[in-house]
């Protein structure tokens, strides 16, 4: 309007107002399918308001009709990046409610795995948390020794990934000598490459200006919003379920728990690097013990497990019992039991209710990414738009676990 | 272990007799039944208390009793890291009926009750921002309600003609499959051919 009817909207009454910006769903450095609504005033962050569920599969629902063993693969497909720490909690809350005891092979069998994971898991997200910053290289090493881990998944249980490989009572077969050989092998070459990703990041100049500093959390804030794992630790507090509250046979195993001091991103980087080589310490144990215990067995035999395949293929009952676990499953007393991991992003709880059938009554998951996401909003206000990126990748959230 | 958690229990209950129902130890859990209307009372006093300190607010869920007069009963966990325990505190809820919401107390609870709300439909009284998480804009139902089907009601596919998303009724090629594995001689919630004979004399 030029004859000023309206009076003039360049000056003092144009209104400025925030903007919105849609991050995701499908953004490079939202670590699958987050949709995060940010309000921005300028480069500053106002708002987060994450939208999530895109990869909501209804998987407590499913889990109530379906046997307790059937449902064991779905834990494999919660937090993708390190299967077999999500069955061990699945596995422990049967163990619980039927009071059942692994035999002492088992237990090493699944420390061990479980640490494989934790270093597949931390491999990748620190890789990724490099590359959202804008460094490619380490993310690939990163995969390369990851490759290798999942090959020994693959020659534990057939499936890199999605393992089914832990089992109430045990794990489902007993691992060959020469691949236990390679596994120490293995722990001798990987710390070189460690140091290699930690040459390359450390004292990067570009990573520490994208991470020192940002997203700091105080302990009182990390325990308001239910911070577990690296999350919590980097404040300062040091508690590591592993250590707190030992499950399988973790009290038995020399490691140490890192923590940090100023609870930034930097931090978070810096003990992920650490626990990696904590998992080492702990794999090269349990390889010492399980050399050990040469030829025990890895299942407690029962109403729980298969029985051995010579005595099915030559024992009536045992033909029978091996038809019903397959067919019915096994029955859980009535109970309820709530049992926590320290999967690699924090505590991974089950709340499971049997009410005495083959099926459970009612699961819940309670996975570590959930309530770390839940704080992006506490966390992000106030960052800049690409400090966001960096945060979400120390964070370390996977949308396996966090939409269920 | 247990030992502690009884004198725990014992203690919350003398200090909360207004709060507490009943309290009892489990396979070394503790858990507390409380009066729905006094958790957030109940829920400060176990994050204050120099004795529970239980300051972390693990999970909270519902589970769905639909024969029950109060259908819900909503669950909270909790854990204290100076005591190193977990507690587990239980309310009833019947259908339609509003909970307190403890988000002043523990700012991570606003999405656990977020996703009660949109799984069982407890709504929360007192929560900032009480939407739907996990399923779908739009969405209608609750999904873990033990009354809802599996297979849900609509499901979604992309237009060719329209370009754009279209839901529609669920139509399955194959109907849903729900094996009964259950052993007749003990699962079984049909009478066995020939089993009604001995009701008869």
């Amino acid at each position: 309007m030029m004859d000023g009817a309206n009076g003039d909207t360049l000056t003092g009454k144009q209104k400025i107002r925030n903007f919105n910006i849609n991050f995701g769903p499908q953004h490079p450095s939202a670590h699958g399918v987050l949709r995060m609504v940010l309000e921005l005033d300028g480069e500053i962050v106002e708002r987060v308001d994450p939208h999530v569920g895109l990869l909501h599969r209804g998987t407590e629902k499913l889990m109530e009709s379906r046997t307790y063993l059937q449902n064991l693969p779905y834990f494999d497909r919660l937090d993708y990046v390190a299967p077999m720490n999500q069955e061990h909690a699945w596995c422990l809350a049967i163990e619980k409610l039927t009071e059942v005891e692994i035999p002492r092979r088992a237990s090493l069998i699944r420390v061990l795995f479980c640490e494989i994971g934790r270093i597949m898991n931390h491999l990748m997200n620190v890789g990724s948390q490099a590359m959202d910053v804008g460094a490619l290289t380490p993310n690939l090493w990163g995969f390369d020794e990851r490759e290798s881990l999942m090959i020994f998944c693959e020659r534990a249980c057939g499936a890199r990934l999605h393992a089914n490989y832990f089992r109430p009572g045990g794990v489902h077969q007993d691992l060959p000598q020469k691949l236990v050989d390679d596994i120490q092998a293995w722990t001798l070459t990987f710390p070189a490459v460690l140091d290699d990703m930690a040459n390359l990041l450390t004292e990067n100049r570009i990573f520490k200006q994208r991470n020192v500093d940002i997203g700091i959390l105080k302990p009182q804030d990390a325990l308001d919003y239910a911070m577990t794992g690296v999350m919590l630790r980097s404040t300062g507090v040091a508690w590591d379920l592993r250590r707190n509250q030992p499950y399988e046979c973790y009290d038995e195993f020399d490691f140490q728990i890192p923590i940090g001091k100023n609870g930034d991103c930097y931090d978070r980087y810096l003990m992920r690097m650490a626990e990696m080589r904590e998992s080492i310490k702990i794999i090269q144990q349990a390889i010492t013990k399980l050399n050990e215990c040469k030829g025990d067995d890895i299942l407690a035999r029962g109403k729980l497990t298969p029985p051995k395949r010579h005595e099915m293929k030559t024992s009536m009952e045992a033909l029978i019992h091996h038809f019903k676990l397959y067919t019915e499953g096994f029955h859980v007393p009535a109970g309820e039991v709530y049992v926590a991991v320290e999967a690699p992003k924090g505590e991974f709880g089950v709340y499971l209710i049997a009410n005495g059938t083959n099926m459970p009554y009612k699961v819940k998951i309670r996975a570590p990414g959930y309530a770390h996401l839940a704080a992006m909003d506490f966390m992000g206000t106030g960052h800049q738009l690409a400090d966001i990126a960096a945060l979400i990748g120390s964070m370390d959230v996977v949308f396996g676990e966090i939409d269920r | 272990m247990s030992e502690a958690l009884n004198e725990l229990g014992e203690l919350i209950e003398t200090k909360q007799t207004n709060a507490v129902r009943r309290c009892q130890v489990v396979d070394g859990e503790l858990t507390i039944w409380v009066i729905p209307a006094s958790i957030p009372n109940f829920v400060e006093f176990l994050r204050t208390n120099a004795s529970c300190q239980f300051t972390q607010m693990i999970d909270i869920t519902a589970v769905d009793y639909p024969e029950r007069e109060k259908r819900f009963e909503l669950v909270y966990h909790f854990l204290s890291m100076v005591l190193n325990q977990r507690i587990r505190i239980k309310a009833d809820i019947s259908d339609g009926e509003n909970a307190p919401s403890i988000t002043d107390i523990h700012p991570s609870a606003n999405w656990f009750e977020r996703e009660v709300f949109d799984m069982y439909g407890i709504k929360f009284s007192g929560h900032p921002d009480l939407r739907r998480l996990l399923t779908d804009y739009g969405f209608t139902g609750h999904p873990l309600r033990k009354d809802f089907p599996t297979t849900g009601y609509v499901e979604m596919r992309y237009d060719e003609v329209e370009k754009r998303c279209v839901y529609e009724p669920v139509s399955l090629t194959q109907e849903y499959r729900q094996f009964d594995f259950m052993s007749p001689w003990e699962g079984a919630e049909y009478i066995l051919p020939g089993d009604e004979k001995g009701d008869a004399k």
